[in-house]
């Protein structure tokens, strides 16, 4: 008898797991685990199986209060401490976040059900890094000076804003966190921050990770319902900023209350980001061609629960058939299943919710007269996962009109259709509300950066797609949202200019 | 805000469970108001809020009532999915944005008709 080794992580909480379980998770506040003012909880599900793993805090709008009072007591201290002392923290989080790498890949893909093979190379990493590209970047600032004459001058600090208020989205709950708690801490500042409804506990084991490293009171987790603690912090008159990613209304609502508190304000809301494949990638039959299959297939990465998936693809049409072709087959040979085994390339949606929004869209679809190419429906999968939401990678063919081209599904649907030449693929791309991302396919670097610059979003991927690296910013065109992430201009973003003008001339003006 | 041209039928119609979670959340918060969200995560939801918290922008098209709320969609947005018909529907598990049905752990679902 021969022992196949598993490729699959133990869940957490079972004989063997690198993930410990708890019954049920207080918040984390001033540094402590403080169960909340409510006294609910409420069961958290696994996708994987649609099975309630433990319970989280229910929390309402009074927890949000305990949350910024311990936010408030901590900011004076830490936004007076030293870049040095602010990166060092930085530092030392990202070291612990990558001791327990492997612990935080197999939480994350549990709880959100994301493919444990993109955790381990992509989320997590990721966020390591980003907390010490913050670190530098912070280390690295200087201040301008200005000189207005021989006697005056305008020296420029940036100064923290206090306390912000962060709610981070389901898709990548630890990276979106990473990318938002290290630009305000990097700054001085420090933050209450809610995460997403479906995704509440893999930061709560971050923060059992890191809740030494950080002094008390600068990182505060409330979890629960939006309409509840979500409304309390963002329309809060105790901070000094609010930063959302989610959908177009409740970012609306949220720069609402930022008008009414008189705070900035950034959102991220999406997209239906364009891919564009040139006849001159299926020049030759090489490594780039493959690579860019690969870019159009990458509209299944994370279960296409991703802010700027790769949703539309449009391909010339003298190289559609052979392309697709060849697309169609890399996408039929993706292995859907249990997300921590380390083989499952895609795994579950993230919620009963979203798996019946896709079901609806496939539907409209076909309704429209969109013809599906393959997938259209929940895959037939082992005993055990029966209760989780499955749905198979999908390509419906169309053309831009349909609503299946205009709205984001987030999730592994893709909308594809065929252009004659630049010009159209460009009016293609551009006939959309939303301007978040964008791919851009072809061996000729002209076109590449015509196109590029032409394109009406904020992040163009040339012969490439879905990378993130800390030091590229991100962020939206048009109905995508304000402001921008991922750079060390997030550095602006959450502080402020303090200007000390100064004059060295002993005369008076001689006005009075 | 605009009122919607109709051609034949309610641009939106509501089942009745949704009705139901309707009538007590208006007796829970007071009058409520709907918007059709778009974009990313729990976007292509009707958002349920009370009336006033978002006011309507003049972009805002005025689709029709349900249970007596007003519901709003993004004149833009409604012209690009092909004017739809609505059908405002309710399912298990808690709404992920602001909506308020979340506080009562299930979400409204938009279906086409």
């Amino acid at each position: 008898m021969s022992i196949v080794e598993s490729t699959a992580y133990a869940a957490p909480g079972e004989p063997g797991s690198l993930v410990e379980l708890r019954e049920r998770y207080e918040n984390f506040i001033g540094g402590e685990w403080i169960a909340p003012i409510t006294g609910e909880y409420r069961e958290n599900l696994t996708p994987t199986t649609g099975e309630p793993f433990c319970e989280v805090a229910h929390s309402g709008a009074q927890d949000i209060e305990l949350a910024l009072d311990a936010a408030h007591a901590a900011k004076d201290e830490w936004g007076e401490r030293s870049p040095a002392d602010r990166a060092a923290v930085l530092n030392h989080v990202a070291d612990a976040i990558e001791e327990n790498l492997e612990m935080l890949a197999v939480a994350e893909s549990f709880e959100n059900g994301k493919p444990v093979r993109e955790t381990l190379a992509a989320d997590i990493p990721l966020a390591v890094d980003h907390f010490r590209y913050f670190a530098a970047a912070v280390r690295s600032e200087e201040g301008r000076i200005s000189e207005i004459d021989a006697q005056t001058y305008a020296y420029h600090f940036q100064e923290p804003l206090g306390v912000v208020g962060q709610i981070i989205p389901f898709n990548f709950p630890l990276l979106m966190a990473a990318w938002k708690i290290a630009p305000a801490l990097a700054a001085g500042n420090c933050t209450v921050l809610k995460p997403a409804s479906p995704t509440p506990w893999s930061i709560l084991k971050l923060a059992e990770v890191i809740g030494e490293i950080v002094p008390p009171g600068i990182l505060n987790i409330v979890t629960g319902p939006g309409a509840g603690i979500g409304k309390a912090l963002a329309s809060n008159k105790r901070i000094a900023k609010v930063s959302f990613t989610g959908e177009t209304v409740t970012g609306r609502l949220i720069m609402s209350y930022a008008a009414q508190n008189l705070i900035p304000s950034t959102t991220e809301l999406g997209g239906k980001s364009p891919n564009i494949f040139f006849e001159d990638v299926m020049a030759a039959d090489d490594a780039f061609l493959d690579k860019a299959i690969e870019g159009l297939v990458l509209f299944a990465f994370n279960k296409g629960e991703v802010c700027t998936c790769p949703s539309r693809a449009l391909i010339h049409e003298s190289i559609y058939d052979e392309f697709m072709a060849r697309c169609l087959e890399r996408i039929r040979a993706i292995k859907q299943g249990d997300p921590l085994d380390r083989e499952t390339m895609m795994g579950p949606q993230v919620s009963a919710a979203q798996l019946e929004k896709i079901e609806g869209y496939v539907k409209i679809g076909r309704q429209e007269g969109a013809e599906v190419l393959t997938g259209g429906g929940r895959p037939e999968l082992s005993e055990h996962l029966a209760g989780g939401y499955y749905f198979e990678p999908t390509v419906l063919k169309g053309h831009n009109k349909m609503r299946v081209f205009q709205e984001e599904i987030f999730g592994p649907v893709l909308a594809v259709t065929t252009f004659k030449d630049e010009a159209e693929a460009l009016e293609i791309a551009n006939d959309t509300l939303y301007g978040l991302g964008a791919g851009v396919w072809t061996r000729d670097g002209s076109r590449a950066f015509r196109m590029g610059r032409a394109i009406k979003a904020g992040r163009v991927w040339t012969n490439c797609y879905h990378q993130y690296p800390a030091h590229a910013a991100f962020g939206g065109y048009k109905s995508s949202g304000v402001g921008r992430e991922n750079h060390r201009m997030m550095l602006e973003h959450y502080s402020q200019t303090k200007c000390l003008l100064v004059s060295y001339d002993q005369n008076p003006m001689g006005f009075f | 805000m605009r009122a919607a041209a109709q051609d034949s039928g309610p641009a939106v119609g509501v089942t009745p469970a949704a009705l139901e979670v309707i009538r007590r959340l208006e007796s829970a918060h007071g009058p409520l108001a709907f918007f059709q969200s778009g974009g990313c995560c729990d976007g292509s939801a009707a958002i349920c809020l009370k009336d006033g918290e978002l006011p309507a922008a003049p972009s805002d098209l005025l689709l029709g009532e349900i249970g007596g709320a007003p519901f709003y969609i993004d004149a833009d947005q409604y012209e690009r999915w092909g004017t739809p018909r609505f059908l405002i529907d309710v399912a298990p598990g808690a709404a992920e944005g602001f909506s308020l049905e979340g506080l009562e752990g299930v979400h409204f679902v938009s279906r086409a008709p």
